[in-house]
C-alpha cells in the first residue's frame, strides 16, 4: 500500500519547497519575509543534495550542503544588516517603497 | 514502512510550514512557521542518515538564523507594515511561476516516471560514523573551499556589523 521512499519523492518535495519559496520572493512586500523565503529556497536545495548523497552512497552531497548552509548564514546576516540600515533611513520595510535608485 | 510514514509526516510539516511562512500577515508568525518548516527538513535529514547535518540544521538554522530573524523583527517596527497590503502587484507573476513549474513537474513525472523512479537507496556509506565521513571528505578533498568559506564568513561578519552600525 505504502511505497518505499525513493529519491524521486525527495525531488518532488524539494520542488514544492522551491516553488513556495520563489512565490514568496516574488509576491511578498515585507522584506523580512522575502529573506525567509530565500532561506526556504536554500533548504529545498539541501533536501535534494542530501537525498542524492544517500542514494549514491557517498557524503559529497552532505559536504556541499554544509557549504550551502554557510552561504545561507552569510546571506541572512548581511541581508538583515542591510534591512536595519534601510529601516533607519527610510522607516519602511516594504520592498516596493524602497526605490531610491528608481526615478 | 515506518520510514515511509515518517517521510510523509516530515514532508507535510515542511511544506505546511513553508506555505504559512509566505502567507501569514504578521512577521513573527512567519518566523514561527519557518521554524516548523526547518524542523521538518531536519527530520528528513535524520531520515536520510545525515546525522551531522541534522544537528547543524537544528543548531544553526533554528537556533541561529530564526533567532536572528526574530531579533530583527523586534528591532524594526513592523506593526505598521502588518496593517498594509501584504502582496505586491507581482502576485500574478508568482502564481504564473508556480503553475508553470508545477505543470512542468507533472509532465516530467508522467512522461519520464519510470526513468525518474530510482531504486530505493542503499544503506549509508561504509566505514565510520556520519560525522567522521563528512569530516574526512571536508578536510581532505574540499579543504580549499572550506578555507574560502571561512573568508566568506569573515566578510559577512564585517559587512553585517558595518551595515547595522549607526555611523560609519
Amino acid at each position: 500500500m505504502l511505497h518505499p521512499i525513493t529519491p524521486a519523492h525527495y525531488m518532488v518535495l524539494s520542488l514544492a519547497l522551491l516553488i513556495i519559496g520563489t512565490a514568496g520572493v516574488l509576491t511578498r512586500r515585507n522584506m523580512v519575509v522575502i529573506l525567509m523565503s530565500i532561506e526556504l529556497i536554500l533548504n529545498a536545495v539541501n533536501v535534494n543534495l542530501i537525498a542524492f548523497s544517500r542514494h549514491l552512497g557517498n557524503v559529497q552531497g552532505q559536504v556541499f550542503a554544509i557549504f550551502v548552509i554557510t552561504i545561507a548564514v552569510a546571506e541572512a546576516a548581511v541581508g538583515l544588516g542591510i534591512l536595519i540600515a534601510l529601516f533607519r533611513n527610510k522607516e519602511t520595510v516594504q520592498a516596493d517603497e524602497i526605490d531610491l535608485l528608481k526615478w | 514502512m515506518l520510514e515511509t510514514i515518517f517521510f510523509y509526516f516530515f514532508a507535510l510539516l515542511s511544506v505546511a510550514g513553508a506555505i504559512f511562512t509566505i502567507t501569514r500577515r504578521s512577521a513573527v508568525h512567519c518566523a514561527i512557521a519557518l521554524i516548523t518548516s526547518l524542523i521538518g527538513v531536519a527530520g528528513l535529514f535524520l531520515l536520510q542518515h545525515a546525522e551531522f547535518l541534522f544537528a547543524v540544521q537544528i543548531i544553526l538554522y533554528i537556533g541561529g538564523i530564526t533567532v536572528l530573524f526574530l531579533f530583527v523583527i523586534m528591532l524594526v517596527n513592523l506593526d505598521q507594515a502588518a496593517q498594509q497590503r501584504q502582496f505586491n502587484r507581482l502576485w500574478l507573476a508568482g502564481v504564473a511561476c508556480v503553475l508553470v513549474v508545477g505543470a512542468e513537474a507533472v509532465l516530467l513525472l508522467r512522461a519520464g516516471g519510470r526513468t525518474v523512479q530510482l531504486a530505493p537507496a542503499a544503506g549509508p556509506a561504509a566505514g565510520g560514523g556520519n560525522v567522521q565521513q563528512v569530516a574526512d571528505e571536508l578536510f581532505s578533498q574540499y579543504l580549499l573551499p572550506f578555507e574560502v568559506a571561512s573568508v566568506l564568513l569573515l566578510v559577512a561578519i564585517v559587512g553585517s556589523v558595518l551595515m547595522a552600525k549607526k555611523r560609519i
